[in-house]
């Protein structure tokens, strides 16, 4: 297991390194500077500014600042907002998003686990049909819908939240609510057509011989292999969770990291830019080997290749 | 297909026995009974309609009325108007022939790629199978949204570029935003190819060791042939319900580009546009949100469940569930 995750961990440095060599230079070679929206800068100042930032050097030159800078861990200043680094920002910015993306993970778990167990164990029954028609409005209703309907409904008509924010506990309910009923939907879905497969086992009906009570069977002897159709799709949810946030944190109004990248991207804050991709593609990276790894783990047939 | 000492093989010519079933018509008949899926299928057909001839006969989607501002629904205009007083039915049909294009060309560009690079995959097979699968193994862990985004905001202006270039040269008005539309399905098709791709690739490899195959290649028929007259008829099944159920995810990822302002660009419109703007106005105006969203859930459900109702016809396992 070691050596798989070693080699995972060796196979992630060039995939990091293609992704910030590509959007280095993608976001370089495009028309348009960080200073050019400004009002009328003057030529001087302009000149001054890249100066400063160090905008006038080759590009290969700032390319190999740039890495080497990241190799201390130093992701540059921002252009947009003078006097700060990227660190502070992203410092300041991600324990929000964090907090949103993880609430939302485990109230897509909560709730999915418990409609999928419920409609695999009363199969084709009403309540089969109901949790499955609930999960289809979650997949089939996007955030960006369900958000400011659950705001219209919730925060102006009746009033007993706010519409945006992020000061007190109640101000997490509905955005969380809204990123996490899709994946909620996804995890219903796969947990249902795992737990059916393996009811239909043989050592279900082993253990229902032996005398277990029926929520022995099914949390004991059925949800471990059940589960694995949803441990591998936490690997996309968790991609899907962080980059959902963009839109949660328009919606919402909430100070994170996403909603910061979305403007970075338009303000072409380039080391805003640049620090923002790298932390999410080592997150989303981080987090799918986590998933590998506790994929094998839970199933024995599965080996570390 | 280079030349051969093998004899040419005649043309064989197998007419289907009359009271036999094929297995398109077994899925046909599975898939009549699917009532779900039918209404979806029912659903999308008129929604395509409606949104292609629709514009013909009702109000100009961008007509204004400063005047009027934001109506609520009512006779003179169904489901209301936006605060410069334009009718949301008609920009609601136009928004939607937008979208549905989209959906169905970014679905294309993806169909293409993943088939292609899935078919290679899988009939060469060996290393060259490897490293392609790996490839896409390293893309699936890759956060794309993302590069979706910055390639939309760094990406614009040489599309503008693109769109003024076309306009002079061609001198077609109606392209106004072509060169945006291009870079979205390009880089929406980019996207999502790759579980394509891997079904095809998986489908290819078990279809690539059976008998016919090994009978067609002693028949003497080239590589190409045998993969697209062969092997590609044969997994048309998965291929379609991919594709259908590949249709809702690009249309939501278009959406979801358009809510942040980064997908079709004014003055064209999409339902994720209006959804947006309906979201902007909704605490004094509902309907904006109300009937923008509604239309566009109403059609990603169809499109799900008909995909569902497809995969159980065409008895498609999925690695969704």
């Amino acid at each position: 297991m070691l050596r798989f995750i070693a080699r995972r961990l060796l196979e992630t440095i060039p995939v990091l390194l293609i992704i910030i060599t590509a959007t280095f230079f993608m976001i370089r070679f495009v028309p348009g500077g960080p200073f050019t929206a400004e009002k009328a800068v003057t030529p001087e100042i302009l000149r001054n500014l890249e100066a400063h930032y160090g905008l006038n050097k080759p590009l290969h030159r700032q390319y190999l600042d740039y890495l080497g800078s990241l190799l201390h861990g130093d992701l540059g200043p921002s252009f947009k907002y003078p006097n700060r680094t990227v660190n502070e920002i992203i410092a300041e910015k991600l324990p929000t998003s964090l907090e949103l993306g993880l609430i939302s993970l485990l109230v897509a778990l909560a709730l999915g686990l418990t409609l999928g167990i419920l409609a695999a164990v009363r199969r084709n029954t009403w309540l089969d049909y109901l949790c499955s028609t609930v999960a289809m409005v979650g997949i089939c209703v996007p955030t960006f819908v369900l958000g400011p309907l659950l705001v219209l409904l919730f925060a102006i008509h009746f009033g007993w939240v706010n519409a945006s924010g992020w000061y007190s506990p109640v101000d997490r309910v509905l955005p969380c609510l809204t990123l996490g009923c899709v994946y909620a939907a996804y995890i219903a879905r796969l947990t249902r057509g795992g737990m059916l497969e393996v009811l239909s086992q043989d050592y279900i009906r082993t253990a229902r011989a032996k005398g277990a009570s029926e929520a022995r069977v099914i949390f004991r002897h059925a949800l471990r292999g059940g589960l694995l159709p949803v441990v591998s799709f936490l690997g996309p949810a968790i991609a899907g969770i962080l980059t959902g946030s963009f839109v949660i944190e328009t919606i919402f109004q909430i100070p994170g990291l996403g909603r910061e990248f979305v403007n970075s991207a338009f303000n072409r804050d380039y080391t805003l830019v640049l620090g923002t991709v790298i932390l999410y593609a080592t997150l989303i990276i981080g987090l799918n080997l986590v998933v590998d790894v506790a994929q094998v783990w839970l199933n024995p047939r599965l080996k570390f290749e | 297909m280079p030349p051969s000492l093998s004899p040419k093989p005649a043309a064989i010519h197998l007419e289907p026995p009359d009271h036999g079933s094929s297995p398109w018509h077994d899925a046909w008949s599975r898939l009549r009974k699917n009532h779900l899926a039918v209404s979806g299928g029912i659903i999308l057909v008129a929604l395509t309609l409606l949104c292609v001839f629709g514009p013909l006969f009702s109000q100009s989607y961008q007509d204004q009325s400063l005047d009027l501002g934001a109506t609520a629904p009512g006779a003179a205009h169904w489901l209301g108007t936006d605060t410069l007083g334009r009718d949301l039915f008609a920009r609601l049909l136009y928004g939607g022939r937008i979208s549905l294009m989209v959906g169905l060309v970014a679905t294309v560009v993806a169909l293409t790629i993943g088939v292609a690079y899935g078919a290679v995959a899988g009939f060469l097979g060996g290393k060259t199978d490897r490293v392609m699968m790996r490839i896409v193994d390293i893309m699936y862990a890759l956060p794309f949204t993302i590069f979706v985004i910055l390639l939309m905001v760094f990406m614009k202006e040489p599309a503008e570029k693109l769109d003024a270039w076309l306009r002079n040269t061609v001198h077609l008005e109606g392209l106004q935003g072509f060169g945006n539309m291009l870079l979205l399905f390009a880089a929406i098709g980019a996207v999502e190819w790759l579980t394509m791709s891997r079904i095809v690739r998986g489908q290819v490899l078990s279809i690539k060791r059976m008998e016919f195959i090994e009978a067609a290649r002693s028949l003497g028929f080239g590589r190409r042939r045998i993969i697209f007259r062969h092997i590609l008829p044969n997994i048309l099944g998965p291929i379609i319900v991919y594709s259908t159920l590949t249709v809702p995810a690009v249309m939501l990822l278009e959406a979801f580009l358009s809510f942040l302002g980064l997908g079709v660009q004014p003055p064209m419109s999409s339902w994720g546009v209006l959804i947006k703007d309906g979201a902007e106005k909704m605490e004094e105006f509902w309907w904006l949100l109300v009937f923008p969203g509604g239309v566009f859930s109403l059609t990603l459900f169809s499109l799900n469940f008909l995909g569902d109702g497809l995969r159980d016809a065409l008895d498609v396992r999925t690695a969704k569930d």
